[in-house]
């Protein structure tokens, strides 16, 4: 597929393209800085291939300009073509393609604001990343700013989009919200009770994280993965160490595989129960919410058992998994056929609440057009009906040799949302008893000693949705890692997702998309 | 000693405590200052039926105004440093803060930069600090009750003032 695919796009775009290289599933084209918006609009709208991400790296010193990567992914042939285009120092600025392909939107302005490249044409070029206080001209993930720089605040304004008319008042919500949930701000634009329009403004948590990559050690760095976005630790995890892994050539030990399997798994029940929770708790279903929070608890005190975390960090390395969890295979096993058990019966109970429906159904409608527009991705847009799943797109770890389905609903809603998750969770137990019944003997890690120069992508289906790792070594040190979470591409549709909707069902609304702040902002 | 053991014997402890110093329920309002979430995935677990710390007298308030302590997690984000320190003045004295896990105790592993501001006692004064990555419920609670044995001696502070 994926030869066929490059033949086809080198007939297309010949003299266009200047450099071809392939290594593993990943095929890298460097095309003309101009032809960006052309080449990359016919793999997304003609070939129907998705962007799932855009990233920019400095290379000056080795090649004397930056470059701007647009990764595409092939699902049916399980390859990733990344178009690159060289964008010089002197004159950075580069064609925005937003306006073909609205995904690209929020990275255009994360490159813009990390590294000082223009994307020339974008509809809306404010700040995305660094506030307004943060001054012109200082961009933190070129090589020439040091990390440790604090840049003194300046007067800047952030202007939010206006809705007006007669009756059209504004509700601000955030950074600080009521609940225990982190900090973003919102700001609703409402007639009546119906919302007609919704901002949102995110980055209050970020915390540097792709900067800080570059400024630890490979080893660490696994740790910080798992603290991108702190209930996706694992999925993260994996998905860096694999880049890693990958870059190195080497292939873990199958146990060690398995065994990412089991805790991949485990980290989706946990937070899939937590989702459902929320809901419960959102639409004042408080026993719901009860039941669900408590299944979740076990499956906490659970991994705890297990792995001596809650939220199984620690459980990952470069080469595979530190500790074995083949011993505690029994226990699993028997929590995991209670909790299902429970949960069957919590579901049916559920669905069976007339309040709880009427809340749902029909609430928080993502069309299929827009969840396929903004590339929304997970349960979010399986509930949509995009037919994703990085686990059998991009069939990584153990997940190869094991069975499940995956779970599409056409409906959009808060329900259609639930009932993906709910049939997520029945698979995922299922997943980790299939992984438990033939983990194979064996290492559980190799040493990869020194990993080459290179560069590789790491991919999981985290509970979220597809998490992209970009890794860049040279000397045994990372030099670029770019993280793209789930939450990145989810965010911008519960601008679409609220409206028509009443004020009141905001929170079900969110709690349904289940978004990372930390994740997001980084 | 289940979980459930350890959180019966602590709480009632806590109970005690917050019923002598209080004569009602101790209010916590819960600051999110950049963390990675997963500090708040052990502050909600507080309220699920096995910790249940309500029971206990602790409640987790909306609204810094209606606290008595503030519960800080994240290591103050730079984009953050404003609506910390506007919720802490928000906060009525005497007030209690404790910051929750390693980021909120010293940047963590996001340190100090240009983007994190390596701890919440460069901004605000802390009360106790709750080591963990993330705490588990048992040590927030733990330190709860260490921060609760400071206030007397503020209360007392500011009723010394003319
Ligand atoms: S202390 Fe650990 S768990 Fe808590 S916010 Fe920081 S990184 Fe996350």
């Amino acid at each position: 597929m994926n030869r066929e695919f490059i033949a086809a796009l080198k007939k297309e775009f010949g003299n266009n393209i200047l450099d071809e290289i392939t290594s593993l599933n990943e095929t890298y084209l460097t095309v003309k800085k101009e032809a960006n918006v052309k080449i990359c609009d016919h793999i997304y709208h003609h070939l129907d291939i998705p962007l799932v991400s855009i990233f920019a790296t400095d290379e000056r010193k080795k090649d004397g300009c930056f470059k701007i990567h647009y990764v595409f992914s092939l699902d049916k042939g399980d390859a990733f073509v990344i178009i690159k285009i060289n964008v010089d120092e002197k004159s950075p600025r580069y064609n925005s393609i937003t306006h073909k392909i609205a995904t690209a939107n929020w990275y255009e302005r994360e490159i813009q604001d990390m590294f000082g490249l223009v994307p020339v044409g974008h509809p809306d070029p404010r700040r995305l990343v660094n506030f307004e206080d943060w001054p012109d001209g200082v961009y933190p993930l070129r090589k020439d700013f040091d990390i440790k720089t604090k840049p003194p605040r300046v007067e800047g304004e952030y202007v939010y989009r206006r809705v007006e008319g007669e009756g059209v008042y504004e509700i601000p919500v955030g950074p600080v919200h009521a609940g225990v949930i982190e900090p973003g701000h919102f700001r609703f634009s409402v007639a009546g009770e119906p919302i007609i329009n919704l901002e949102i403004r995110h980055f209050y948590t970020h915390k540097g994280v792709e900067k800080l990559f570059e400024n630890i050690s490979l080893d660490k760095a696994v740790f910080l993965a798992e603290r991108v976005s702190g209930d996706n630790s694992v999925a993260h995890a994996v998905a860096f160490c694999q880049a890693v892994e990958r870059i190195a050539g080497v292939d873990i030990p199958g146990r060690a595989k398995y065994i990412r399997v089991v805790l991949l798994e485990l980290e989706r029940v946990y937070n899939h129960l937590g989702d459902i929770a929320g809901i419960a708790t959102d639409v004042a279903f408080a026993m719901g919410a009860a039941h669900a929070n408590r299944l979740k608890e076990e499956i906490l005190q659970l991994n705890e058992k297990i792995t001596g975390s809650r939220l199984l960090r620690g459980m990952n390395t470069i080469g595979g998994v530190p500790r074995d969890i083949g011993d505690k295979k029994d226990e699993i096993l028997l929590t995991l056929s209670e909790i299902q058990r429970d949960f069957r019966e919590l579901m049916e109970y559920l669905m069976s609440i007339p309040s709880l429906m009427d809340r749902i159904e029909t609430t928080g409608r993502i069309y299929n057009d827009t969840a396929k527009g903004l590339h929304v991705v997970g349960p979010v847009a399986r509930a949509s009906g995009i037919n994703r799943d990085t686990r059998r797109d991009h069939p990584y770890a153990a997940y190869p040799e094991t069975n499940f389905k995956v779970s599409v609903q056409k409906g959009g809603d808060v329900y259609a949302r639930t009932l993906v998750r709910a049939d997520e969770v029945c698979e995922s137990i299922g997943l980790i008893e299939q992984a438990l019944w033939s983990l194979p003997d064996g290492e559980i890690n190799i040493n990869i000693g020194e990993i080459p120069d290179g560069y590789a992508l790491g991919y999981t289906e985290a509970p979220r949705g597809e998490t992209l790792y970009w890794v860049m070594i040279e000397n045994n040190s990372i030099v670029r890692c770019k993280v793209r979470d789930p939450s990145f591409c989810n965010w911008l549709a519960i601008e679409y997702a609220v409206l028509d909707n009443i004020v009141p069902d905001f929170p079900i609304i969110n709690k349904s998309l289940s978004l990372s702040y930390s994740g997001n902002d980084m | 000693m289940t979980v459930e053991d350890e959180i019966e014997i602590m709480g009632q402890r806590l109970n005690d405590k917050i019923k002598k110093i209080f004569g009602r329920s101790l209010h916590i309002r819960e600051v999110d200052a950049g963390s990675c979430n997963a500090c708040e995935v052990e502050v909600n677990a507080l309220s699920n039926p096995i910790y249940d710390i309500e029971r206990f007298g602790i409640h987790i308030v909306a609204s810094p105004r209606h606290a008595d302590m503030l519960l800080v997690t994240g290591p103050v984000t730079r984009n953050m440093e404003l609506a910390l320190l506007k919720t802490y003045n928000a906060t009525p004295s005497p007030k209690l803060v404790a910051a929750m896990g390693s980021c909120a105790c010293n940047g963590g592993i996001f340190g100090d930069t240009y983007a994190s501001g390596g701890g919440v006692d460069r901004f605000i004064p802390v009360d106790v600090y709750i080591p963990g990555c993330p705490p588990r419920p048992q040590a927030v609670i733990f330190g709860i009750m260490v921060a609760l044995d400071k206030l007397p001696q503020k209360i007392k502070k500011i009723e010394a003032k003319p």
